[in-house]
């Protein structure tokens, strides 16, 4: 079942440190595959095709870095 | 001068048939139907008008049946309008009957579908013939239809008259000279490239995708069995797809994807051909047979539709109305609906019996059709050919998880043909009593092809003599004295109904404790309306509906 409590701050930065290492133990070639991948195995955790739409939109808000 | 060729054309399993070039008609007269083109389209709707009692002409510019096996998976909806037109058997005969399809990924079958199947079905969900053999089959069926005149030879050149309010007239050039000839209405089955939607100016809407596929046949013996064969990035097509078909003779058909960049002259060269051919039976396995190379050709994934397939006495039909991917076996397959769907309407039309509404319901209900398979086409052909770098990633990444995660297995689904449900249609009848069956086809759709008890099928009653009739169903004595009267007074007005009782199981599978229950079928086999309490004035009223009429205007 997914939760709407969120991660507590110990288990986001492990998140944080897993996904990191993830990103470079599958290189440049693999990474955003496996990016891909892991979205799809969330959505289907999360099991809620609208919800899942709204975490796109906010994952694609602020994308571009604004310099001064 | 048109010239078709003499020669037969080249096949290393099908002789061709030249037939000879048809004289100039004898009389100037007008065809009340002049089909263009004697594909497997036109050459369906023709038998269909045939059976609706009307004369009808079919143009064709070459002088024997299409190069190459073309089209070859045919539905189970695909073969019961073949029945309607009387040559299933014939097909059924060829054809390989198959149900599975397989998709393969890095060597692991990551989904196998099952094309539904029961003891009720009288065909097989697929069936795989050549298409030029399919085409001789049904030319054999036109020559014995004495109200058919096929015109080989014949090549429609151009519209000077579209019609409308009168008749059309076409110009025809053949190798002994060009000559007019009017047509109460034309019927365009001339194909993907065809003439008559240029001379109109129609114009398609839709998507056309980037990719580009060889389609090869070749002879081979492979200890396979019947059954759709799909690998995606295959080693030696890394990104692509590969399809591959059993066909009758020992002819398998292989597709592949071309390489980005590369033309259909490069690909199709025979060097090329021959090393991808050998590699795709090595990668299964089978390098080294020998084989031979039948026909190839290139072809591109297209999903469009004309938004309206009549224009003023031309109808549209098969891919001249729409174009359509073949990963879904759709393209012939939808076409045959619309023939079937056409001929019985136009055939009312001609004999003058139909309602304003009846040829508009044509246009309404097939283009409604294809809309729903351009959508679903869609779908497949981006994940056969993925069209951008977003759905390229996507498409990988459900190849990747496949092979480990069941959820993402029916994402291969390739959402075949299938027959379409004319739920919102014109000549529905909204007043019936469609809602208080509870069981059995609902109005718009298609009626299953139940066994009956004496080994027959229910679709058996709309075929022979009762095709191209509307049938009224009925399944107990009392509604069956009760309608007999209103089917034969419509019957004397020259609009062909049957009235037809089922008992047994057809009447447990359709009438369910309804024992008064009565079905009205339009000539294609769909439903469009049904009654628990039927009276003779409620079947008038859905006739009329079905014939194209508003409620108010007279029969």
């Amino acid at each position: 079942m997914s939760s709407r409590t969120g991660l507590d701050i110990a288990a986001l930065e492990a998140v944080y440190d897993q996904l990191a290492e993830a990103i470079d133990q599958a290189g440049d070639e693999g990474s955003e595959p496996m990016l891909v991948k892991l979205a799809l195995l969330l959505a289907q955790e999360v099991g809620d095709a609208d919800r899942f739409a709204q975490l796109v939109e906010v994952a694609l808000q602020d994308l571009q870095e604004k310099r001064r | 001068m048109h010239q078709p060729a003499s020669e037969p054309r080249r096949s290393i399993y099908h002789r061709y048939r030249v037939y000879p070039v048809a004289p100039h008609p004898a009389r100037a007269d007008t065809v009340p139907v002049m089909v263009v083109g004697a594909g497997p389209i036109g050459l369906v709707t023709a038998l269909g008008l045939a059976k609706a009692g009307v004369r009808c002409v079919v143009l064709e510019a070459e002088r024997q049946v299409c190069e190459g096996s073309r089209a070859i998976v045919f539905t189970r909806r695909t073969m019961e309008i073949l029945q309607q037109v009387g040559v299933a058997d014939e097909v059924l005969a060829r054809a390989l009957p198959w149900r599975f399809g397989n998709s393969y990924y890095r060597g692991q079958r990551v989904f196998r579908l099952e094309g539904p199947h029961d003891d009720d079905q009288r065909f097989f969900p697929m069936n795989n013939l050549q298409q030029q053999v399919l085409e001789e089959i049904l030319c054999d069926a036109v020559a014995r239809e004495p109200l058919l005149d096929l015109r080989w030879g014949h090549k429609l050149v151009a519209l000077p008259d579209a019609g409308g309010s009168g008749d059309a007239e076409v110009e025809v050039d053949t190798p002994d000279g060009p000559y007019r000839q009017r047509a109460g209405w034309v019927v365009a089955c001339d194909g993907a490239r065809s003439a008559l939607r240029t001379l109109c100016g129609a114009k398609m809407e839709g998507t056309a995708y980037e990719g580009r596929f060889v389609i090869a046949d070749i002879r081979i013996r492979l200890p396979l069995p019947t059954e759709r064969l799909a690998f995606f990035d295959p080693p030696w097509n890394p990104g692509n797809t590969v399809l591959m078909h059993r066909e009758p003779d020992d002819i398998w058909r292989i597709d592949y994807q071309l390489p980005a960049g590369e033309s259909p002259e490069q690909a199709l060269a025979p060097q090329a051909l021959r090393s991808r051919i050998d590699a795709q039976l090595a990668s299964i396995g089978h390098g080294g047979a020998p084989w031979e190379l039948d026909w190839c050709s290139v072809y591109s994934a297209r999903a469009m539709t004309l938004p309206d397939y009549l224009h003023r006495r031309v109808v549209f039909a098969g891919d001249a109305a729409h174009l359509l991917p073949i990963f879904g076996v759709r393209g012939a397959n939808t076409g045959f609906q619309d023939a079937q769907n056409l001929a019985w309407k136009l055939g009312l039309v001609v004999r003058g019996v139909a309602g304003p509404g009846l040829l508009a319901s044509y246009s309404h209900e097939r283009v409604a059709a294809a809309r729903e398979i351009v959508a679903e086409a869609g779908k497949s052909t981006r994940f056969m050919t993925p069209p951008s770098r977003g759905f390229r990633l996507l498409r990988d990444a459900v190849l990747s998880l496949a092979l480990t995660q069941p959820f993402v297995r029916p994402l291969f689904h390739w959402r075949t043909s299938r027959a379409h449900d004319h739920r919102d249609s014109p000549l529905n009848d909204p007043a019936d009593d469609d809602a208080l069956f509870g069981l059995g086809p609902g109005r718009g759709a298609p009626l299953p092809n139940l066994r009956l008890d004496d080994g027959s099928h229910l679709l058996d009653a709309t075929c022979g003599d009762a095709a191209g009739r509307f049938v009224v169903m009925v399944f107990d004595d009392v509604s069956a004295a009760a309608l007999q009267p209103a089917a034969d007074a419509w019957l004397g007005q020259g609009v062909p109904v049957v009235l037809r009782r089922f008992g047994g199981n057809a009447r447990q599978r359709l009438a369910g404790a309804h024992d008064r229950a009565a079905y009205l079928l339009r000539p294609d086999q769909h439903v469009c309306a049904r009654w628990v309490a039927p009276t003779p004035s409620r079947l008038d009223a859905a006739m009329r509906t079905a014939l194209g009429f508003t409620a108010t205007e007279a029969r």
